[in-house]
């Protein structure tokens, strides 16, 4: 498997008027060839900072960005605009000529690349078809939702046949229906034209649904990076719990009580476990919280639960839940609070 | 009013559209690369350059203070040099152009600085040069602020072509000066302030449905 992007230790400091800020620190990581790889962390993490230097948007103050080996910062002016044909972008706010109809937004990047009118529409009425938008070409942006407005800008970002797809924060503006029709264009797309793509957000749910790998920022640091799968079943650094741990989960009833999270990815979840549980040990345990889905049919999801304090009664309930064939981690009580924590303050 | 009066403010009319109609289009073929640049070579954008920023920057402040009466007068010598005479209907053509050219400048300025940074970004992002941003982006994106710009602009000339006759330019600006104020005739003052009103009005509303047929926001 090719390596798209290969980012070797890169710090980014900003510098606005004598004041210095830091918003990338030693990340290191890879793209590769196919995938849909994901970035995630909270607000001011420096996710846009660092999408941002995968097509130079920013240069980066020490370290190197890789694009299929070329160092981007050793580029010429004319030699990164071609790169950057074959770097497409998508943005929160869509970014579309307001004054332009659809379809000539779409013909933008082919304007770039010099193709002749003809092929230019051509093209860009193809791309059209491609996220369902046929019928919208004469018309302005203007009079888009904002599902359709992404879903040209999508449109615009194929025309000049990429090799990858940057995704700032590209379904944040949008309702969880669309951003899950926008998320599965996406992944078609992925499928079909063999498009890497690298997706920002905030939001878990995105991630889940699409990624294949995720890396996870954390004041500009890469705090963790791996199969989406493995992140969530079992996340190691404070910052991926913080993401993974539902949010609000009820505060534990005892200061030693063990916390355990139970993890179903789509095996198990058609069975009453917790039902189950009581009926065939008689013992009972406390969810503290719960955040489960079904996607056809399937549930995916995960639970936090309090079991009793006595150590024997434990044993018996967290090997019925692994003969079940669910994964079970650990939870320090610490985490649990502080992911709490974190969620009362923003 | 005599015959000779109304055939005189028929074609004070005519000289004051075609004094407004020139200098706009001078001021425009000057005053717009100078937005542009303006614009372009601003700090963070596109061909940020300080020296040339700062020198247009200057210039065009200093023109734009200068009391337009006070730049009539200056500009004489510069007037009769370009047309052959200082006085007349082609004579304020210069003037007027001189004086317009840098509040078209900043006017052109401030309409591309509404432009959304997010399209110069998405751009940029697509492998557009500086060049290509500004002609294919950023001056369609701007074009219905341009246009309101430019109806006030052309709106203000025409004002200014008034002030031109004082001295000795023509159109209704003279007429009125001179039948109204030195001869005292109210009712040629009157209907001459009331077609310069009525002109300046048209301009400035057909200049606004022009921009608003072109907005599609
Ligand atoms: N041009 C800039 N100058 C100075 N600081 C900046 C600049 N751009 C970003 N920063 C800072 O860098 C940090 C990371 O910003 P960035 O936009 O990458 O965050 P983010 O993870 O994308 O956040 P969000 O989810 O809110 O979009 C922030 O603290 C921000 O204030
Ligand atoms: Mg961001």
């Amino acid at each position: 498997m090719e390596t798209v992007f290969e980012l070797k230790n890169v710090y980014k400091t900003y510098n606005n008027e004598g004041k210095e800020f830091t918003a990338l620190k030693d990340v290191s990581l890879d793209v590769n060839e196919g995938e849909i790889f994901g970035i995630i962390g909270m607000s001011g993490a420096g996710k846009s900072t660092l999408v941002r230097t995968l097509n130079r948007l920013e240069d980066v103050s020490s370290g190197q960005v890789l694009f299929y080996g070329k160092d981007l910062a050793e580029l010429r002016p004319r030699e990164l605009r071609n790169v950057r044909h074959e770097i497409s972008m998508i943005f929160q706010g869509f970014n579309l000529l307001m004054q332009r109809t659809v379809i000539e937004n779409v013909e933008q990047p082919l304007r770039i690349a010099g193709v002749p009118r003809k092929a230019r529409r051509e093209k860009a009425r193809e791309m059209l078809r491609i996220v369902g938008l046929e019928e919208k070409e004469k018309v302005y942006p203007a009079r888009l939702s904002g599902g359709q407005r992404q879903r040209v800008a999508i449109a615009r970002a194929l025309a000049s046949d990429p090799k990858v797809l940057l995704c700032d924060e590209a379904t944040s503006a949008l309702d969880p229906k669309i951003t899950g029709e926008i998320l599965d264009l996406l992944s078609k797309i992925n499928r079909e034209r063999k498009l890497t793509i690298v997706i920002i957000t905030h939001e878990m749910a995105v991630v889940e649904k699409i990624c294949d790998r995720v890396a996870i920022i954390d004041e500009g640091e890469l705090a963790e990076i791996g199969e989406v799968k493995e992140v969530f079943r079992n996340p190691r650094s404070s910052a991926a719990k913080k993401l993974v741990f539902p949010s609000n989960p009820f505060d534990p009833t005892g200061e030693d009580g063990k916390l355990i999270r139970i993890v179903f990815d789509g095996t198990k979840a058609s069975e009453p476990f917790i039902a189950n549980l009581v009926e065939k040990t008689g013992l009972k345990v406390n969810i503290l919280s719960a955040n489960t889905r079904s996607v056809g049919g399937i549930g995916y999801g995960q639970m936090v639960l309090e079991l009793p304090e006595d150590t024997e009664k434990q044993k018996i309930i967290t090997a019925f839940f692994e003969e079940s064939g669910l994964s079970v981690a650990e939870v320090e009580n610490t985490a649990v609070s502080a992911a709490s924590e974190v969620d009362k303050h923003e | 009013m005599s015959d000779y009066i109304i055939k005189t403010i028929q074609s004070g009319v005519l000289e004051t559209l075609q004094m407004t109609f020139w200098a706009a289009l001078f001021s425009y073929l000057i005053g717009l690369p100078l937005g542009v640049l303006l614009y372009a070579t601003s700090k963070g954008r596109l061909l940020q350059n300080r020296p040339v920023n700062a020198i247009v920057g200057i210039a065009v402040n200093l023109m734009r203070s200068l009391p337009f009466l006070i730049l009539l007068v200056l500009l004489i010598p510069f007037t009769r040099f370009v047309t052959g005479s200082s006085i007349g209907t082609k004579a304020s053509i210069v003037p007027l152009t001189v004086g317009a050219i840098p509040i078209v400048a900043r006017m052109v300025e401030s309409s591309l600085l509404e432009v959304q940074p997010g399209i110069i970004e998405a751009a940029t992002s697509m492998g557009a040069s500086p060049l290509h941003i500004l002609v294919h982006f950023i001056l369609p994106e701007a074009t219905p602020s341009l246009l309101q710009g430019a109806a006030i602009n052309v709106a203000t000339v025409l004002g200014y072509s008034a002030m031109a006759g004082v001295i000795g330019g023509g159109g209704l600006g003279a007429i009125a000066l001179q039948y109204g104020y030195y001869r005292y005739q109210k009712d040629v003052l009157w209907t001459t302030v009331t077609l310069l009103v009525v002109m300046v009005m048209l301009i400035q509303e057909s200049g606004n449905l022009l921009a608003k047929k072109n907005r599609k926001t």
